[in-house]
């Protein structure tokens, strides 16, 4: 586990700042809940006025009112676009940082196979996200009991299980990619977060589009779908599933036959 | 013992050419020189040697095992040093021999902390502070701590000074004298000429000569200086002509009657004949092939 250890501690600094900014702006929103609750009749409203930028974020169907409404709208967002973003970037450029920081010479030229390298790295990014996760659930949790609400548990956490699996999924399919760079990442990392971020708006707003919800790992973090239904949509996370471990199968299979120029 | 054996060994990356039918081979307890410029196919030999580039076509075999099946085991007894020694960002020099330890699963502290001490290498420093210079001296610390059976070194005095280049090559023949192969790579060629028992040169991706380096200094060209007046525009075979006022140097492989003739047709004040040294042999290489 020499290269676990060695990938967390250089993936230190991004790991504290992405997690204390996600965890800070999720409290500043639960902060700001009690204060919002009781004008949120007239915000229902405004909310509701808005077309199809309503439909985009679910709001259509949520109660913002309500705790649970609110945290699947506001926190949601904070959780998935910041999640997301950190999980890209954490797995996109996990194996091309080697070349692109010319380290692969000292890496690859000790007595270390190329699957336990991908092996241990892969292990680094889990953790990194799993204890991200950890980290951001408590300070939500807390939150919510520091401001007084009663906190509903199963509905947070299925929220919270769903962006966990999400930021997985990114991970898996950015990890492949990253087998495949020789140089620059972060660029990609963030715009395939992005542009699957906006596939799932496009997909809220059109019928027809609603496909696409299926090639989007946001398409089963929809807070409106995860609080009316009081679970997980099993069909789209099996997709996710295969998307984000066919990226891990192919960073396998190109990473152990790459040649490192 | 054969430590290298390649055959045939051929790299090609898409049309462009690495290396074509390399056949190397290098045994124990040999200081070899690689020699050849820019370009000519030396760090894509030692990369496929090295396991980071698969070979197209032929095989590469060290310790008597196959590079590209046995990487691993064969990486346990080697250390490289390249021409750019680059780690991590935030280390210390301690935590990057340490990881290059941990990562060979052995215990090389002893080892490390001599090392240091002979390169002048202060281990709590942190690597984004180093010269390059002293970036090269972990790299060799790297490469030497675990005391390998064979040491690839691919231009590995640039950044060093005078004083540690010498420190640097009386550590290499230590370690040559207690049985380790070395591979040199290198474009100084009065390096090789030093340290060598034998040497290779590549041209084109192809190995163009192959020899001792005594044998390689043999060739039939020699070092002609003529201190007078002579008119050498007629002689064929001159190469890598100096002149200066009164005074003529040049490469000489033609015949040494018609030189003869020359020079005594003309003022001849002084003449010295000498073998020419690595760095002209390896000019006479190259302009022989080409």
């Amino acid at each position: 586990m020499t290269l676990v250890k060695h990938e967390l501690r250089q993936g230190r600094t991004a790991f504290l700042i992405w997690t204390a900014a996600i965890g800070f702006l999720l409290s500043v929103c639960i902060f700001l809940f009690p204060e919002m609750k009781g004008q949120m009749d007239s915000v229902n409203d405004v909310f509701a006025s808005m077309g199809s930028f309503t439909a985009a974020f679910g709001m259509d169907r949520l109660n913002f009112g309500t705790l649970t409404g609110f945290y699947a709208v506001e926190c949601g967002n904070v959780l998935g676009l910041g999640g997301a973003f950190y999980a890209a970037l954490c797995a996109v450029g996990i194996l091309s940082k080697e070349e692109k920081e010319r380290t692969a010479d000292f890496l690859l030229t000790h007595p270390v196979s190329r699957t336990r390298i991908i092996t241990e790295k892969l292990i680094a990014v889990l953790i990194q996200i799993t204890a991200m996760n950890i980290i951001i659930y408590a300070l939500s949790v807390g939150s919510i009991a520091a401001v007084g609400e009663e906190i509903p548990w199963k509905e947070i956490s299925l929220l919270h299980i769903a962006y966990y699996l999400l930021q997985l999924e990114l991970a898996g399919i950015c990890f492949g990619i990253s087998a495949f760079l020789h140089r620059g990442s972060v660029g990609i990392g963030l715009g395939i977060a992005a542009v699957m971020y906006f596939l799932n708006l496009i997909a809220n707003i059109s019928e027809t589009a609603e496909f696409l919800k299926y090639i989007t790992p946001f398409g089963y973090c929809e807070g409106a779908d995860i609080v009316s239904s009081g679970n997980l949509d099993g069909a789209k996370l099996a997709v996710g599933a295969v998307i984000g471990i066919s990226g891990i199968v192919i960073a396998y299979l190109k990473y152990t036959k790459k040649d490192i120029r | 013992m054969e430590i290298i054996k390649t055959t045939k060994l051929t790299k090609y990356y898409g049309k462009a050419r690495g290396i074509i039918d390399l056949d190397l081979t290098v045994r124990q307890g040999e200081f070899f020189g690689f020699i050849g410029p820019n370009g000519t196919g030396k760090s894509t030999t030692i990369r496929t040697l090295l396991g980071l580039i698969a070979p197209s076509s032929g095989s590469a075999m060290i310790f008597g095992k196959e590079v590209t099946k046995e990487r691993e085991t064969i990486l346990q007894d080697v250390g490289y040093l390249p021409s750019e020694a680059l780690f991590y960002q935030g280390m210390k020099v301690k935590d990057v021999l340490k990881l290059s330890t941990d990562l060979r699963k052995a215990d090389c502290a002893a080892e490390a902390k001599s090392l240091c001490e002979r390169l002048q290498l202060d281990e709590s420093r942190r690597i984004d502070e180093l010269s390059f210079g002293n970036r090269k001296k972990v790299a060799i610390v790297c490469a030497l701590q675990h005391r390998p059976k064979l040491l690839v070194l691919d231009e590995p005095t640039g950044g060093l000074d005078p004083l540690m280049q010498k420190e640097f090559f009386d550590i290499l023949r230590e370690r040559n004298k207690d049985g380790a192969a070395i591979l040199l790579s290198s474009h100084v060629l009065s390096e090789i000429q030093r340290n060598c028992t034998r040497a290779a040169i590549i041209r084109d991706g192809r190995i163009i000569a192959c020899n001792s380096v005594d044998e390689l200094s043999k060739t039939s060209a020699k070092r002609i200086t003529v201190h007078g007046t002579v008119n050498l525009e007629r002689l064929n075979g001159v190469r890598d002509r100096k002149d200066s006022e009164n005074s003529h140097s040049f490469l000489y492989s033609g015949d040494m009657n018609s030189l003869l003739r020359v020079l005594s047709a003309g003022q001849v004040d002084d003449l010295t004949v000498t073998e020419p040294d690595l760095e002209e042999i390896f000019l006479h290489y190259y302009e022989k092939e080409g």
